[in-house]
Order: structure tokens, then sequence, then C-alpha cells
């Protein structure tokens, strides 16, 4: 676990770029640390791991003071990951991702068999391990970061604003590459973003940070689209968060009915569309065991009668759900009645979440 | 061209203490010794200011300094405090000549090296001397060999000089050619020098083949 103890950094010229900051990251969970450019986030990923250090407060790393151990050997023990990937361009990509267990002492036979795990696992293909840097695509040479962060087996990963410097689709892909990862490798991992919706989407607890590095609002991303502490998370969570909220539900609970004499299936039971007229309309399917209730409603409201088709990973008709429905599951989860200080000091448990594997829901008190 | 057949085609050029080769030799060790010094003094000055940032000042006066510093004014000023008859009278220009290039395109190489690779080292938990090593010389290297070609042809060139306080090398064809009005050998010698020039030329190219990694070469 990583304690952030009243910890504030000031520069030489007085400005305050953290301010106070207390809070827990949470063992084996993805911490976001997100907000506006100034806020600090990225100087208290920073500290972590002695890039910077702290004016006052202190940070502690599984109990330990990160002040009283040697930075290098720190860093040795904790993977880091910034913007640009920051490979080093006269190293193939092998001996990229062998950095720290060089620097470790591995033996160079070792120290190559483990990176070429590590491609494998962070989904490249092996044969790029004997090309350099500028050879990569900006995806690639991210998880070729990603692996070299991962190579000797660090418990805690930092990652710094990782994937802001690629395009929207490839950056998609590594979202959910690192899901899939950290669902396998169960790493303490803090990551900075100013994108709210890959914060929403990754974090297990996401910490908002307000200009002046002060915190705003730590909670579980569902949480925190639900009750934002103030208008300042409510404004920089942006719109649709009611809608959004809906990707925290899971649609298992959503009541099936049998499916309707109009819809059309094929031999295997797979859909093929609605009767209507002479032909087949549209019609909008989702998996209740693996889709959220954001899947749900809008395969709903795909049909031109509102139903909604659930199927099986196969892709088979397993019933339909109609607006109805999911309306009775939206009624279940309405946000709480807005107590006097509901939004900060909320610690519900929340339902049951999708994508992002259940971690600490815990949310803190947000400084006044 | 007949003057080149005249220079090339005689005999006792080729032979003798004042022969070729015996020059060709001399110029050699002159310009081979004022490089390593230069280059001894300028590399890890250059590293060191541009690894730690601390005194790029010099870096700047350096630069300044080599374009306007007269080499052979310098030259009669060593012979004039240093007397004739020691080789320090050309070391000691030809050094200051080549330090410039060397110190400031050295420091240009590692204070250009990427901030955000600069930080990836730091991260990965290299420790400063590591980071020079291991990351910022092999990304500087195609500068630092630039420095290093500028000022070996720089001093290869400018080693004729040592012929005009009575020491040999190459510049002595020129200057004895021209007291004596031998044209062919004032030509002959200054095509020397010009082809001696060109060879220490193609010897980096050759370098920068062999030390600077494919991935950094090619990402330039």
């Amino acid at each position: 676990m990583i304690t952030f103890e009243d910890v504030t950094k000031r520069y030489r010229d007085g400005t305050v770029a953290v301010d106070d900051l207390s809070l827990e990251v949470p063992t084996g969970a993805i911490t976001v640390f997100v907000g506006p450019s100034g806020c600090g986030k990225t100087t208290s990923l920073r500290m972590i791991n002695r890039m910077i250090d702290a004016t006052s407060g202190r940070i502690t790393l599984n109990g330990q003071d990160v002040r009283e151990i040697d930075p290098p050997t720190l860093r040795r023990g904790i993977g880091y990951v910034i913007q640009q990937a920051g490979l080093f361009p006269h190293r193939k990509i092998v001996d990229n991702v062998a950095t720290v267990p060089y620097l470790l002492g591995w033996s160079k036979k070792k120290a190559r068999a483990r990176a070429m795990e590590l491609l494998e696992l962070v989904g490249l293909d092996p044969s790029l391990a004997h090309r350099y840097p500028f050879q990569l695509s900006g995806g690639q040479q991210q998880r070729v970061g990603v692996a070299r962060a991962l190579a000797a087996d660090p418990p805690v990963l930092l990652m710094d604003e990782p994937f802001s410097a690629v395009d929207p689709i490839v950056r998609a892909s590594l979202q959910d590459e690192l899901l899939r990862l950290q669902s396998e490798l169960r790493k303490t991992i803090v990551f900075v973003t100013h994108d709210i919706d890959e914060a929403v989407k990754l974090g297990d607890t996401v910490a908002v940070l307000r200009v002046g590095g002060r915190l705003a609002q730590m909670a579980g991303p569902a949480t925190l689209l639900t009750e934002p502490a103030d208008d300042f998370v409510r404004e920089f969570l942006g719109r649709d968060r009611g809608i959004r909220r809906l990707s925290f539900i899971s649609a298992k609970e959503v009541r099936l009915s049998p499916p309707p004499a109009d819809l059309v299936t094929d031999e295997d039971g797979r859909p093929l569309g609605w009767r209507s007229g002479g032909g087949l309309a549209a019609y909008g399917v989702f998996n209740p065991e693996a889709d959220s209730l954001r899947v749900a409603l809008d395969a709903a409201l795909l049909s031109p009668n509102g139903v909604a088709v659930a199927v099986d990973e196969e892709g088979r008709v397993r019933g339909v759900a109609g607006r109805d429905a999911i309306d009775e599951l939206l009624a279940e989860y309405a946000p709480p009645v807005a107590g006097p200080a509901a939004g900060a000091q909320s610690s519900r448990g929340g339902p049951p979440t999708v994508g992002p594997p259940p971690g600490a829901g815990s949310s803190q008190g947000a400084p006044t | 061209m007949n003057w080149l057949a005249d220079f090339f085609g005689d005999p006792s050029h080729w032979s003798g203490p004042d022969g070729i080769p015996v020059r060709l030799l001399e110029h050699l060790e002159f310009s081979a010794a004022a490089f390593l010094v230069a280059a001894l003094i300028a590399v890890p000055l250059g590293l060191f200011i541009g690894h730690t940032g601390r005194g790029a000042l010099v870096v700047v006066v350096a630069a300044n300094a080599a374009r306007a510093l007269p080499t052979l004014g310098l030259l009669v000023l060593v012979v004039l405090l240093a007397g004739v008859g020691t080789v320090l009278p050309v070391l000691i220009p030809l050094i200051v000549l080549a330090i410039p290039p060397i110190l400031v395109n050295t420091y240009q190489g590692v204070r250009g090296v990427d901030a955000d690779l600069r930080d990836a080292a730091y991260g990965m938990g290299l420790r400063g001397r590591q980071v020079l090593v291991r990351t910022l010389i092999p990304v500087a290297l195609p500068l630092i060999l630039l420095g290093l070609r500028l000022a070996a042809i720089q001093v290869v060139s400018t080693a004729t000089i040592a012929a005009f306080v009575g020491l040999g090398g190459l510049g002595r064809f020129i200057i004895d050619g021209l007291a004596t009005k031998t044209y062919a050998d004032v030509i002959g010698g200054a095509v020397l020098v010009a082809v001696l020039a060109l060879a220490v030329q193609f010897a980096f190219v050759l370098l920068d083949r062999v030390a600077v990694s494919p991935g950094v070469r090619q990402s330039r």
C-alpha cells in the first residue's frame, strides 16, 4: 500500500504543486489521479519514486518512508511508464525491456528470456525483439514501455499519461490490454491522466485533483458519477453522467422474457431481425453475463419496438428485455436521496461492477 | 598538371629526411598529438557540462573565442614566449584550434538528448554515471564524432604552419617552395594536405558506421 500523509510540494518560486495531500493507494488495484493541468497529478506520482521530493509530509510504501530509500534502489523496485514511452533509441527492443533486470545484475540470457516473455504478455510479436524503437509504431512503443516497466516484476507500477500520445483507437486497445493484464497481475497501479473517461474506465478508485494540488474527491468511478462532491468535480466529469454511470451496473439482473414470435432467428437460434411488414427490422443485442446496463439500454433503443435481445456467448437468443424491464433495474439503482454531504462522505458498496475488476470501492472524504 | 608530375615524379622526393614519407609522418605526428590532447580535454569537459548543466558559459566562450583567434598569430606569440626549437609553439595553437568544435558538439549532443529519455533512464533506476554512459553518450555519439571529425580535419590542414617555425611536416614543401619559387613543391604539398584531410574525413565516416547504434543513426 502507498500512503500520502499531508504531502506538500512547494517550489522555490513559491508555486504550490501539491497541497497537503493525504490519501491511500490500495494494494492490487488501479488508482487514477485525474485533474486539469496544474493540479499536481504528475508531481504526486513522481514523488512516489522520488523523481521529485516532497517539501513536507511523507509518502510510505508498505509502511516505509520512501525518503529513507536511495532513489535508484527505490526506482528499480517500481515500474515506471511515461507518456512518450521514453525507449532507449540505441538499444534493441529486447534490451530495452531488459533494462531493469540488467541493472539488478541478472545474466544476459536470463534477462533476455524474461524480456521475451514480457513482449508476449503485452501482446507484441516476438519478431519485434531485435528491432530498434524507431521501427515501431507509437502504440507498439507504448506496449514496450509497459513491458519494460514490468520486467523485474515490481509490485507497484506508476503510469504517467502513458496513452495520451496515441490515437483514440490505439488508446482504447491499450486501455483494454491494461485491464486484461491487471486482471492477471494484480499490481498496485497509480495511473495519471487528464482524461476523465480514461480515469473512469480504468480506475478502481479515482482521485480527482483540482488546480493548486488539492484533492477534490476520491471514490470508485460509479460513486464519482452518481455523487460528485462539488461543482468542480461535477463539471470535470462532464456531460451524460447518468448514462455513463450505467456502465458500472451489470445487465445480469435484467428480467428477461421469452422471445416473442415476431423475433426471427436462424436455425442455431441467432437473431436475424424483427418481423416488420414484409421484411426484417433492425435489432439490438446484449449479453447479460458480460455487458452492462448501458449496453442493454442501448440495445433497446436500437430496436423499433424498444425491446432488447439478450444473447449468450455464442450469440444465441436467451430472451428479450423490454424498456419496462430495464426501467425496473434503473429504478433499483437510482442515485440515493442527497444528504447534506452525500457526495464526499458516501461509502456505499456500490452495485456490481463490470469492466474494471471490482477493487476497493472505498471513498475518502475530500478536504474542505 | 606538369607541376604535379614534376613533384610526385621526382624520385628524390620519395626518400631522405626531406622526402614525402618522412614529411608525411612528421605531419601526422604533430596532428595526432594535438588532436589527442584536445580530445582528452574537450570530450570529458563537454560530457561533464552537458550532463550536469554546470559551466555552460565555458562552452559559449570557447565557441566564440575559436572564431576570433588567429592561429598564425598565436603561433608567433608562443614562439616569442617559448622560443624556437621546441614542438610546443606548434602544438599549442593546434590544440586551441581543436578544442572548440569538440567541446561545443559534445556539449550539444549530450544537452540535446530528449528530456523524456533522460527521465526514463533515471526512472528505471539508473544512477547519474550510468545515465551518462549507457544513455547519453550512445545517443549523443553522432554529434560527438562530428566534433572530433571537424577538429581532426582542421588540425591536419593547419599543421602546415609548423613549417613557419622551422619544424617539419607537409608545410615544408609549401613554405620552402614559396621561398624558392619552386611552385611544383607548393602545389604538391598543398595536394598532399588536402588528400590527408579527405582521408581523415573518410576514417571518421567508417568510425561512425561501426560505433553508432543503427537505432540512433536511422532515427535521425
